[in-house]
């Protein structure tokens, strides 16, 4: 079982949007499809997809234009990228870090590691 | 919207009440899912809902009104997919012509769509008896969706449904379930449909073990691998080490996994009731 397979699955949809506004599907200032029209697309109960507008709405992703539904916010990227670096720090990196010390890689290797892949 | 009150009843005098001063109440705005084991009653309670069977006490009410009256109003306003039916001998435009006035809110561009949803022909003048199983099951579930009643029962949907149509069914689902409607979903097939529904429900013999939303499952039950220490309500041995389902800590959050959910309810059905009935 990985982070993903059991993180309830309105936080999986939360993450979904949130890489569709970071790769650019979705714009600041622009609309977001309806709860109706996610549930009925990724086939998940309304009030699942109600919930995942509800959360990214407190976090400052989207806000609602009352009438007009939800829209992407100026600053989405940031408070995703933010959000996913608090994430990273939070879970997987202790895991992460975890594994390298299992198989024993050192600090000294790790830093050649990370710029080797930057480099890249 | 559909309560039921205090209702006993039995098949026969000599094997006892299979239900007995059972009640439950459904809401419109939610999709519920109801869990049984076999036998545990759950085509009987739809029957007894649907007005099909008659409580020895008791009663079965939609909007206030005894659906055992069977007034024109209620039957209007209630559909029901049994597990298993025929459908006669005519074409899908026959039946549709003659069937749709029973439904004030039938509509046809939703016939239209669900059966799109479903990839079946658009072909008004096929044979119903021409058709196989899935297929049947198909344009009838297409007609009872198009039929647009507020409540909407089914028994065991995906039977019978092949691997595409499973996905197509939830899509129906998603697609035709507005704020005002009701939608139970009786089955065993927990895998299939539980993302789409908001409520889960598990009877057995008599007793609602658990009646509550997914959102209060998230809340109190936490579904993963097991850590030293957990209390777990249910164990379960995967590849990956064993699962479980422990009560969920303060801000705990993971995806219900409703098959142990529902072994959790059944192999420990005091615990729950305690988890679920008090607050956190």
């Amino acid at each position: 079982m990985n982070f993903k397979d059991n993180k309830a699955i309105y936080l999986q949809i939360a993450d979904r949007i949130g890489d569709q506004i970071l790769s650019g599907v979705l714009v600041p200032e622009g609309k977001v499809p309806s709860v109706r029209e996610l549930a009925a697309e990724i086939e998940v109960n309304a009030n699942t997809v109600a919930r995942t507008y509800d959360h990214l709405q407190q976090n400052g992703v989207i806000y609602t234009k009352r009438g007009l539904g939800y829209f992407v916010c100026p600053e989405a990227r940031d408070k995703i990228v933010a959000s996913r670096r608090d994430q990273l720090m939070q879970g997987e990196m202790d895991y992460f870090l975890g594994q390298l010390k299992a198989v024993g890689i050192t600090p000294a290797e790790l830093q050649g590691l990370y710029q080797e892949y930057l480099s890249k | 919207m559909l309560s039921i009150n205090n209702i006993s009843f039995s098949y026969n005098k000599r094997s006892g009440d299979l239900f007995h001063d059972f009640s439950l109440e459904l809401n419109a705005g939610n999709v519920y899912g109801l869990l049984g084991k076999n036998g545990a009653g759950k085509s009987t309670l739809i029957y007894l809902m649907t007005g099909l069977l008659t409580p020895k006490s008791g009663e079965a009410l939609l909007d206030g009104v005894n659906v055992r009256k069977r007034l024109p109003k209620t039957m209007s306003d209630i559909f029901l997919v049994p597990e298993e039916f025929e459908l006669p001998r005519l074409s899908l435009k026959q039946y549709v012509d003659i069937n749709a006035p029973f439904y004030p809110n039938f509509s046809k561009e939703d016939m239209q769509r669900y059966l799109d949803i479903f990839e079946m022909d658009d072909d008004m003048d096929v044979k119903l008896q021409a058709l196989s199983m899935g297929q049947k099951k198909k344009v009838f579930m297409a007609f009872a969706f198009a039929a647009n009643t507020h409540v909407l029962i089914m028994d065991e949907p995906t039977n019978g449904l092949d691997i595409p149509s499973k996905s197509q069914f939830r899509k129906l689902v998603t697609t035709g379930m507005t704020d005002d409607k009701l939608m139970l979903i009786s089955t065993h097939q927990v895998r299939d449909i539980s993302d789409i529904l908001d409520h889960v429900t598990i009877i057995d013999q008599s007793r609602v073990l658990l009646n509550t939303s997914f959102a209060d499952v998230m809340n109190k039950v936490a579904f993963r691998p097991l850590r030293e220490g957990d209390q777990p309500l249910f164990v379960l041995q995967s590849p990956y080490g064993p699962l479980g389902a422990v009560p969920a800590e303060e801000g705990e959050e993971t995806k219900v996994d409703l098959e142990m959910l529902f072994n959790a309810t059944l192999q420990n059905p005091a615990a729950i009731n305690q988890l679920f009935t008090t607050s956190k």
